[in-house]
């Protein structure tokens, strides 16, 4: 990875545990994560559902819902811890700090306010704007994220706009008070194909404009083509590989990785058969021993189902391998 | 908007025309109120006369035809008991009845409503659990069983309010009321809670099912993603979301209220509508039934018109897109 030493990470989970209590045990969906991100900076989340991208997302905004709650590790941003923080001061970072972007748009707002009182009110609740500032904010923040006629359409209520154009209206909500951080879950899974790319772009440029870091967490690896500077390839609450976008596409160390990456199409190459990863991610109840993809994965050996692999740096990326234990370099 | 209450105003008025229609031709089977009106000596001409002279000898579409053309103006005739005309009659028992069903609406709404937000945001509570058993208490136990146990506490025990009765009340125009005197206040307290306990305890258990529900929502997640305080999460999104069937439910009770009053005011012996339809009964007093009948119909008809009217006031979707909205 290339860290420029003299820029401090926004933000820096580190061992990250997210555990739920049942009635028959303890169950660990996120287990022992650790990433950071640079300011100005798009990190992808990629994994299957219940990898634990979504918990991820949560615990960094604070919104981790009961009985889930954080075990271990800490999550700094800006060199401040917020894991801990109490729930007045997380709800006052929460929309100043972090933004967030939820999966449907359609749901995402509530449909008995207008959007132009919802953006004033978030406003509000974070700047000591007066009313018609703030409502001229939100008319420019329409602008911003590409609404036609933001003085108009701001009076109107959600259910006056497309599917897209909610999108965008949820974007114009996170990025409300310049928040440092966005964390955008699932942004176009909601979303025609034709609009998904449209608002991808839009996350990116606006995000990269107001130098503002982004998790974008998703199950579509086109999406991370698309989006991200890194990718972080989540498997059954673990890390399984994050390294530069390019580096994991093209040269996928881990063998999940890689297989993920055979089971997409491309255009312009005659793939014969696209390849596919047998069985399916275990449950959070019976995680296999040693590494948790050991059941599925091709090319395991005797150490894959004893020890657990820590990330090992291979070229450019990181992955959670036994295979590249050799190679690692240690110091 | 206006085609719509044009609309509504035309489906009320047929319904209006039903429930005279049913309770005109269902009080031709309670019993011959000739009999009550003349004494055990009358002869069979006297009692022909009778008859004649308030036309129950007519044929039931010229009898029923009579009434709809007297009603609209107004005139439900003359009450067979109190020899009286029957708006008279109403005009005196009216404002005890809606005063009480107003005092036990408020009641309701005021005390209800937060209970439900309250039990709904703290589901494991401890003074949840408490509300809501007392709410199954609210919910099981019949009206007369509460009245008399308030009588034998408040007023038998006690001694602080009264048992029966409206107290002084002021008369304004013709409209009397208890709110002015303490007297009025001091009887109307045992009736009211009486009538309201049972509207109190569905009201809030429908508004903490409906808040549970709600604040699942992806737009209340969403809300508290952009930071907003609990205060303004809980009452300014999700409150107002549960607000549509909270609305209809409490239109309806209102008028359920008005039903149920006939057995508080028994009771306690108010002076309302109530308990003047029961007599009425007794004495098969048909102006005075029917023209009961039709005014809880008609104040029912009013309340959903209403109850229609303030969806549009709180739920933009509803509401008519002038302006060509999405794309």
């Amino acid at each position: 990875m290339a860290i420029q030493s003299d820029t401090k990470p926004l933000l820096e989970v580190k061992n990250l545990r997210i555990e739920f209590p049942t009635r028959r045990g303890v169950l660990t969906a996120v287990d022992d994560i650790s990433f950071d991100i640079m300011p100005g900076e798009v990190l992808g989340v990629v994994g299957e559902s219940g990898a634990g991208k979504s918990l991820t997302g949560a615990a960094v905004i604070g919104l981790l819902e009961p009985p889930g709650r954080i075990a271990a590790g800490s999550i700094s941003l800006e060199g401040q811890r917020i894991d801990n923080l109490p729930y007045e001061k997380m709800r006052q970072i929460r929309g100043r700090k972090i933004g967030a972007i939820f999966q449907d748009p359609l749901t995402s707002l509530n449909p008995l306010y207008s959007i132009g009182r919802q953006l004033v009110e978030t406003i509000q609740t974070h700047t000591d704007m007066s009313e018609s500032q703030a409502r001229r904010r939100a008319v420019e923040l329409l602008a911003d994220v590409g609404i036609p006629a933001p003085e108009r359409r701001v009076d109107q209520y959600p259910h006056q706009f497309s599917g897209g154009m909610r999108q965008r209206v949820v974007i114009a909500l996170a990025l409300a008070v310049n928040p440092k951080l966005v964390i955008a879950d699932e942004p176009t899974t909601a979303l025609d194909v034709s609009i998904q790319a449209q608002i991808l772009d839009l996350i990116r440029k606006l995000c990269k404009e107001r130098n503002v870091g982004v998790i974008i967490i998703t199950h579509d690896m086109g999406v991370i083509a698309e989006t991200a500077d890194r990718v972080a390839v989540m498997y059954a609450g673990r890390i399984a590989e994050i390294g530069p976008v390019r580096d994991v596409i093209k040269h996928a160390k881990h063998p999940y990785t890689h297989g993920l990456m055979g089971s997409i199409p491309t255009i312009g190459h005659d793939t014969e058969k696209l390849t596919q990863i047998d069985g399916s991610m275990p449950r959070l109840t019976d995680i296999p021993r040693g590494c948790a993809f050991n059941p599925r994965c091709p090319k395991a050996f005797d150490k894959c189902f004893v020890d657990r692999p820590e990330l090992i740096q291979v070229e450019q990326t990181r992955a959670a391998c036994w295979l590249y234990e050799k190679e690692a370099v240690h110091g | 908007m206006f085609a719509f209450i044009i609309r509504r105003l035309l489906q009320s008025l047929i319904v209006m025309l039903a429930v005279a229609f049913i309770s005109f031709s269902l009080f031709n089977f309670v019993g011959d109120p000739v009999n009550n009106m003349v004494g055990q000596e009358a002869t069979a001409e006297q009692r022909e006369a009778l008859r004649v002279q308030l036309g129950l000898n007519d044929p039931f579409p010229i009898q029923f035809a009579r009434f709809i053309g007297n009603a609209v103006q107004g005139d439900f005739g003359v009450s067979y008991r109190l020899s009286r005309p029957v708006s008279d009659v109403i005009a005196t028992r009216l404002p005890a009845t809606l005063e009480l069903v107003f005092v036990a609406a408020v009641l309701a709404l005021v005390i209800g409503l937060p209970l439900g937000v309250y039990t709904g945001l703290h589901r494991h509570g401890f003074g949840s659990k408490v509300l809501l058993t007392l709410s199954l208490i609210g919910i099981s136990l019949p009206t007369f069983l509460i009245g008399i146990m308030l009588i034998l506490i408040f007023a038998v025990w006690l001694g602080w309010l009264p048992s029966f009765g409206r107290g002084d009340t002021v008369q304004i125009g013709w409209w009397s009321t208890n709110f002015l005197t303490v007297a009025g206040w001091k009887s109307i307290i045992m009736p009211a809670v009486t009538l309201c306990l049972f509207q109190l305890t569905l009201i809030m258990r429908l508004v903490r099912a409906e808040m549970m529900e709600v604040l699942r929502t992806d737009y209340i997640k969403f809300a508290r993603a952009r930071g907003l305080s609990n205060r303004a999460v809980h009452f300014g999104h999700a409150l107002k979301n549960t607000m549509v069937p909270v609305i209809t439910i409490t239109g309806l009770q209102i008028g359920s209220l008005i039903a149920f009053a006939i057995i508080t005011e028994t009771v306690f012996q108010w002076p309302g509508m109530g308990l003047l339809f029961l007599q009425a009964i007794q004495f098969a007093d048909i102006p005075v039934m029917a023209a009961y009948l039709c005014l809880v119909a008609f104040i029912f008809v009013v309340i959903n018109l209403m109850v229609d009217l303030l969806y549009y006031a709180v739920d933009p979707r509803l509401r008519v897109e002038r302006s060509g909205g999405g794309h």
